[in-house]
């Protein structure tokens, strides 16, 4: 493809022309579907849906990176010098608020989700186009909520909102922020159910449960969490809005409330959105090691199972989060109990995938690397969480920056190289250009390393002893976080890479085929980028998920 | 910056054993993951696309290995499980000879009272070789009272008593944090374990020293605030008399019956008609604008006092 002048004048019947404006792809694809504002902003086609959402699901990664650069910069000194305590609880509240609910939670499914499921199970769009956009808007106004907040002065209570500091004492727009979540938690709820619809009604003739690729199984099993546990949370903010601004005694011990009954309410939720964070990150993985592998995923049934297993055990650990809350000390030994039940479907994930590669064909290309290291940093986030469930050991390293580690290992490690990950599994897909593949290993490589710089002396400075939302710390553990803070710089340079060689591709990128990884998966049967209705013809399957060629006896082709 | 720590200071041998629990747990975790980590790199480099290898009878499904991956590291973790309750269970139970320390968290200082009336904000002296009970209680918000070198944290909750026991052995000044996040200056809220020789807490609280104990300034806000008004021996107001009371069980107006412990103590001044005892009016005034938590921890201290005195009827 490089002997290819960029000076000659660009010829639309020559596919590997690199000064190409548009293909007879793109010209016939849902991009060119219309160009007003009008038919980005009203459409229904889940593809553009999903652009959206990589718009605005990507913004406030950087909104939420620019806080989370404030909160590492004042780190680098034992003292508060870049903020004041208010100023950085401020900081890490809109952090949390902003990453978790406006980053991790929509990231995956809203983007790639809507993206490629009906494409994967040979759909023309989910079953709900309209509720689809309507779920974008209210994605969108909660975000604009949260935007008031930080302008308006932004909220000091973490992102957990643990009462009655938020109910009762707490200064800043806690009531705005509340409402923030809580809208957008209806976006949540209303993605999740039409995935769940949409996988049970709009699968092609041929698509059986046993045929659905493991990134549509992961989604439905999110789904579920989405659309049960989400109510939880909305109704626990607005009890916390009802004590705030009327002073009905829910959570305040002063007004005859239980804080705690708080927790368990808000934990409830809350564990399970980490599997809301985490699953769709799983399914991605593993389309990412099959294609990488040209193999059938070890153990379909397995893995399928074990992301129904991870959602249902999911839901009855909540209490590991108050080991040290004066929770009684039977729950917690069940809750520990269950904690580590809740490990065991996500290790049969690890143990299948790594069993996969065994005799594959492997390719090491960005997606490749992207999912090894989702895999690494997983295993190590997961493994860590262990340690966290054994009660004993959690009363020393509970709310310290051990807890931190271990959290940014699953959901910036695992999710966030996920993300990243299935960006440059279906960037061709999504926009008909490949990206030059040696910045998508470096971005890979540099991610790895970032990350682990990062994080890694956050498990040495919570088991020393620092508690987490502190800024303000003894010297002697100042070595700690400058080291992660170094770690941070590297990983925003690398996130901000893709932006250079990503929107490159689009313009001077090389064209993509309708399967440039030579992947399986009905995604790949259509052209790229896909036209708006997406398959022209009704799919029919008659072959099982991963069907890719097996080599058998000698001289076979592989 | 000083030289690179790596382990914090180890303050009891419930804090080595934790060590010991948690270095074990984690050879565990390295022999679980290294296989994933060795057999990728082995795999990527084996059975790189376009390399030959043998690639022929790939495995789709082994049910036997799968089983055996799930349960095989479950199976070692609940060794650990074991031993990690046990030691959690240990430290629900202290033992009865401890002495007690009241401690009361407000935003954002700690403030602690010793039993026979020292206090101090900030700074806690206690002596190493004999258990420490501390009983914690909020002013306002949670917080967390934390000390690495015990490798021991408890949550303070407002509106309950929680507690935090230990049996330290080495002498030495420590840190101790709030880690539970509590507002604007949680990050400053801080201050000092002081682990004494026996010897040197003697003196420390002889130069501390106060002339009332916990118990007796307690009277004394009994008379002050009037509770004596009611439930004195000279009172006419039908109300119990507290002599006798602390750890026996009370029958409730509602036909429940607990036993009178200081959490039921500190509702019954706080809260007193959410529970009622059986046969009084609910007459008595709430404390709860009136009393801060340490003056009720006195008032606790006081009525645990009477606790050997004779048991008088309604
Ligand atoms: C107006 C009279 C009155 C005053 C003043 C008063 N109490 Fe009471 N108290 C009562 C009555 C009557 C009861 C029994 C009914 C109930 O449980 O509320 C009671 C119950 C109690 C109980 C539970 C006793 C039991 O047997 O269960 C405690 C403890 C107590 N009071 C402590 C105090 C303290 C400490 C003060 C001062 C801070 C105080 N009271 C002030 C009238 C009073
Ligand atoms: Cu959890
Ligand atoms: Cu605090």
């Amino acid at each position: 493809m490089t002997d290819v002048p960029i000076n000659k004048r660009a010829d639309p019947n020559d596919i590997r022309d690199r000064g190409l404006s548009e293909t007879p792809e793109e010209r016939a694809s849902y991009l060119r579907a219309g160009h007003t504002l009008r038919s980005w902003f009203l459409t229904t086609d889940h593809k553009r849906i999903a652009l959206l959402y990589l718009v605005s699901v990507t913004f406030f990664f950087f909104v939420g990176g620019i806080a989370a650069a404030l909160i590492r910069i004042d780190l680098l000194t034992p003292e508060g010098d870049l903020l004041s305590n208010e100023g950085y609880n401020r900081a890490f509240t809109l952090h949390g608020v902003i990453m978790v609910w406006f980053f991790l939670i929509p990231s995956i499914p809203n983007t790639f989700g809507n993206f490629l499921i009906p494409l994967m199970i040979g759909a023309k769009d989910l079953a709900f186009p309209r509720l689809n956009l309507l779920s974008w808007y209210i994605y969108v106004i909660g975000g604009l909520c949260t935007l008031f907040v930080l302008v308006a002065g932004g909220v000091d209570t973490g992102w957990t909102f643990y009462t009655p500091l938020s109910s009762m004492f707490a200064h800043g727009q806690v009531v705005m922020a509340a409402t923030a979540v809580f809208i957008v938690g209806f976006s949540s709820i209303l993605t999740g159910l039409n995935f769940i619809v949409t996988i049970h009604k709009l699968r092609c003739p041929g698509m059986t449960w046993g045929r659905l690729p493991l990134f549509v199984w992961s989604h439905y099993a999110t789904s579920l969490i989405l659309v049960l546990a989400t109510p939880v949370l909305s109704i626990t903010l607005a009890l916390i809005a009802a004590e705030r601004l009327f002073g009905v005694g829910v959570f305040d011990p002063k007004l005859g409330g239980d804080p705690l009954l708080y927790q368990h309410l808000f934990w409830f939720y809350s564990h399970p959105a980490v599997y809301i964070m985490v699953l769709p990150g799983l399914g991605v993985v593993s389309e990412l090691v099959t294609a990488a592998a040209r193999k059938r995923v070890f153990g379909y049934w397995f893995v399928a199972g074990s992301s129904l297993a991870i959602a249902a055990v999911g839901f009855l650990v909540w209490g590991h989060h108050m080991f040290v809350a004066g929770q009684s000390m039977y729950a917690s030994a069940v809750f520990s109990f269950l904690s580590l039940v809740v490990a065991v479907p996500s290790a049969v994930k690890v143990y299948n995938w790594t069993a996969t590669l065994y005799k594959g064909q492997i390719a090491i290309d960005p997606p490749f690397l992207f999912a090894a290291s989702f895999i690494g940093l997983f295993v190590f986030g997961g493994l860590t969480g262990l340690v966290l469930a054994m009660l004993a050991v959690d009363m020393h390293v509970h709310d310290t920056y051990f807890v931190i580690a271990h959290f940014h290992y699953i959901m910036v490690g695992g999710t966030v190289s996920a993300y990243f990950g299935a960006l440059h599994f279906w960037w061709p897909k999504m926009f008909g250009r490949t990206y030059p593949m040696v910045w998508g290993r470096i971005m890979a490589l540099l991610i790895y390393l970032g990350f682990n710089l990062t994080f890694f002396p956050q498990f040495i400075l919570g088991y020393l002893g620092m508690p987490r939302r502190y800024h303000v710390y003894p010297p002697e553990w100042q070595v700690w976080n400058v080291l992660s803070s170094t770690g941070a710089s590297i990983l925003g340079i690398a996130y901000l890479l893709p932006f250079v060689y990503l929107l490159w591709s689009l313009r001077y990128g090389p064209p993509a085929s309708a399967n440039p990884w030579g992947a399986a998966g009905l995604e790949w049967t259509v052209p790229s980028p896909p036209p708006k209705e997406n398959f022209v013809e009704t799919p029919v399957v008659d072959y099982p998920a991963y069907n890719y060629p097996m080599e058998m006896e000698e001289g076979a082709r592989g | 910056m000083s030289a690179l720590p790596f382990w914090p200071h180890e303050a009891s041998a419930y804090s080595a054993e934790i060590d010991h629990l948690a270095l074990a747990f984690t050879v565990l975790i390295v022999l679980l993951s290294a296989p994933v980590f060795v057999l990728m790199i082995i795999f990527a480099v084996k059975y790189r696309r376009g390399r030959t290898a043998d690639r022929r009878h790939p495995v789709n499904s082994r049910i036997g290995f799968e089983i055996s991956w799930a349960v095989i590291p479950f199976a070692a973790m609940l060794v650990f499980y074991v031993w990690s309750t046990r030691l959690y269970f240990q430290q629900h139970h202290p033992p009865g000879n401890a002495l007690e320390i009241q401690v009361v968290a407000k935003q954002w200082m700690w403030k602690f009272q010793h039993p026979g009336g020292q206090r101090e904000i900030n700074e806690l002296h206690v002596p190493i070789g004999r258990p420490i009970l501390l009983t914690l209680a909020s002013q306002d918000v949670i917080h967390d009272l934390y000390v690495p070198a015990l490798r021991l944290k408890q949550d303070v909750v407002p509106g309950r008593y929680t507690s935090l026991w230990f049996d330290a052995d080495t002498v030495g000044v420590y840190r101790l944090q709030c880690s539970q996040f509590c507002g604007a200056d949680h990050a400053v809220m801080g201050g000092y374990v002081h682990l004494l020789s026996p010897s040197d807490y003697a003196r420390w609280l002889e130069q501390a020293g106060t002339d009332m104990s916990l118990a007796s300034q307690g009277a004394a806000l009994f008379r002050t605030r009037g509770c004596s008004g009611c439930h004195g021996a000279a009172a006419t107001v039908k109300a119990p008399k507290l002599e006798g009371l602390f750890g026996h069980e009370v029958p409730l107006s509602d036909g429940s019956v607990v036993t009178a412990d200081a959490q039921y103590i500190r509702d019954s001044i706080l809260m007193p008609h959410a529970q009622v005892a059986a046969g009084y009016p609910d007459i008595m005034p709430t404390f709860q604008n009136v009393l801060a938590e340490d003056d009720v921890l006195k008032l606790v201290a006081y009525i645990k006092s009477l606790a050997a005195e004779p048991r008088s009827k309604p």
